[in-house]
């Protein structure tokens, strides 16, 4: 066991940390906005609507995010001269854009569904109430049905954050500087894998567990009415 | 669109060989896992603090970084220790061998979960009863408990397989030639990789409806002998 491969290449991994983080922000913020809308479509009772956000939810969760990644950066070759002729190839052309959006599109998929089940877990006598006050519509969905369902999903939708935080590693394949990126290339230069990789994956424990720290107290926070003697504590 | 030009038996090759690395995988995982599950609830403090590091560790760790270690780790790690010892040896893995040796011991994390709050489930009074008729421990726990706690377990361990399918695309990093690897030949060969890489995710999916159909079928046998209201 060599430390000095290690100490040396910290300030590297940091880097990478850094681009992992990136990642994971904009995937998660992108692919949380994308469910909202999703989630509320595979809901509706219009076939038309609804069919269509089944079927993506469906491809997306049954098919490898590896494949998914491959189809949308290698994929978009095969479209070149279209998409640089609607002028979209710049973005295809990059690593990290097709990065974000698998990573999004996959993510929107499992929230859509984590956050389905959290509208269907929604207590009824509730939007009930709301129709009697006179909301409907989007105000109804923004101010009853999204903020008890989004309570309701929190849990499952921590893990989802979590996968995706882990999913991220993928995306050295496609040529990215995350941690496993840094990590394989400072490993294929000085030999000392054991040591590189097990550096790497402390890095990736320390974040998934700060993550569901994070999540846990914001679960505490939104569910705080449930359990008022902690919140007078 | 979907002329592969002939490199179609490539990718049904490489959807054997990820059935095949996936089975095995899965096999390992689901020894591993009753063997957790059992450390996790025993009473000998040492086991059960072992297998909470082995699933808090392999959950916490991305797939894709537990694969480069074990693939590019291990063997150097064996290696060291043997020089450390004065000896010089070469230990290769065989990148088949290397996947579903890794896949299983990242899964047998996920079944030790699943096994422990299936053995959870069973109702207590069951045990006891077993123990009052005069079964002893092991024989209890073949006759009584194994038996009946799939019924809770066969869903998680249905998500579990589902997961680990797809996680074989990663072995391709190791050179392994399964279904994403070969789509992956196939489209530098045809020059249409969107093409190449969106059949092999078809492939996927298919195996994906065929488990669900399976979990089904899996779930009803299971539940044979249960009283519905």
């Amino acid at each position: 066991m060599d430390i000095s491969v290690i100490t040396n290449n910290i300030p590297k991994l940091l880097d990478g940390t850094v681009i992992t983080l990136e990642i994971t922000a904009i995937s998660v913020a992108a692919g949380f906005v994308m469910a909202l809308f999703l989630s509320i479509m595979s809901v509706s009772k219009n076939n038309f609507i609804r069919m269509p956000v089944k079927w993506f939810i469906f491809y997306f969760r049954g098919t490898p995010l590896l494949v998914q990644i491959f189809i949308i950066y290698y994929g978009s070759g095969q479209f070149q001269s279209a998409l640089s002729h609607v002028g979209l190839w710049y973005l295809f052309r990059k690593p990290f854009f097709c990065a974000v959006l698998s990573l999004a599109l996959n993510t929107a998929a499992y929230s859509a569904e984590i956050l389905r089940g959290g509208i269907e877990g929604v207590d009824f006598g509730e939007i009930e109430a709301a129709r009697a006050c006179g909301m409907s519509g989007f105000l109804l969905y923004r101010r009853i049905i999204m903020p008890a369902a989004l309570r309701i999903a929190w849990p499952a939708y921590t893990n989802e954050v979590v996968f995706l935080l882990q999913a991220t590693s993928l995306v050295s394949i496609i040529t990215l500087m995350d941690i496993t990126g840094v990590a394989r290339l400072i490993a294929s230069r000085t030999f000392a894998f054991y040591e590189i990789f097990i550096t790497a994956a402390v890095i990736y424990l320390v974040l998934v567990y700060g993550l569901l720290f994070v999540f846990k107290k914001i679960e505490k926070k939104i569910t705080a009415h449930l359990n008022p003697e902690a919140m007078a504590a | 669109m979907f002329d592969l030009q002939g490199y179609g038996f490539l990718l049904v090759k490489g959807a054997k060989l990820t059935i095949v690395v996936g089975i095995g995988a899965l096999i390992i995982a689901l020894l591993l896992g009753l063997v957790g599950s059992l450390f996790k609830l025993s009473k000998i403090k040492t086991l059960a603090v072992l297998a909470e590091t082995y699933t808090t560790v392999m959950r916490g760790v991305p797939e894709l970084v537990s694969i480069l270690l074990v693939y590019y780790g291990a063997p150097t790690l064996i290696q060291d220790i043997a020089a450390f010892f004065g000896k010089n040896i070469y230990v290769n893995l065989d990148p088949m061998f290397a996947g579903i040796l890794t896949l299983g011991f990242i899964y047998g994390a996920f079944t030790t979960e699943v096994y422990r709050g299936a053995f959870l489930a069973v109702p207590r009074g069951q045990m006891e009863a077993a123990r009052a008729c005069g079964m002893s421990a092991v024989l209890s726990f073949r006759r009584i408990l194994l038996p009946q706690m799939w019924r809770f377990a066969i869903p998680g361990l249905s998500n579990v397989w589902m997961v680990l399918i797809k996680a074989t695309a990663l072995i391709s990093v190791i050179q392994l030639p399964e279904l994403l690897m070969n789509a992956g030949i196939a489209a530098r060969s045809t020059h249409k990789p969107f093409s190449c890489y969106f059949a092999a995710s078809l492939i996927y999916l298919l195996i994906t409806i065929l488990s669900i159909g399976f979990q089904q079928w899996a779930e009803k046998r299971a539940s044979r002998g249960i009283r519905r209201e």
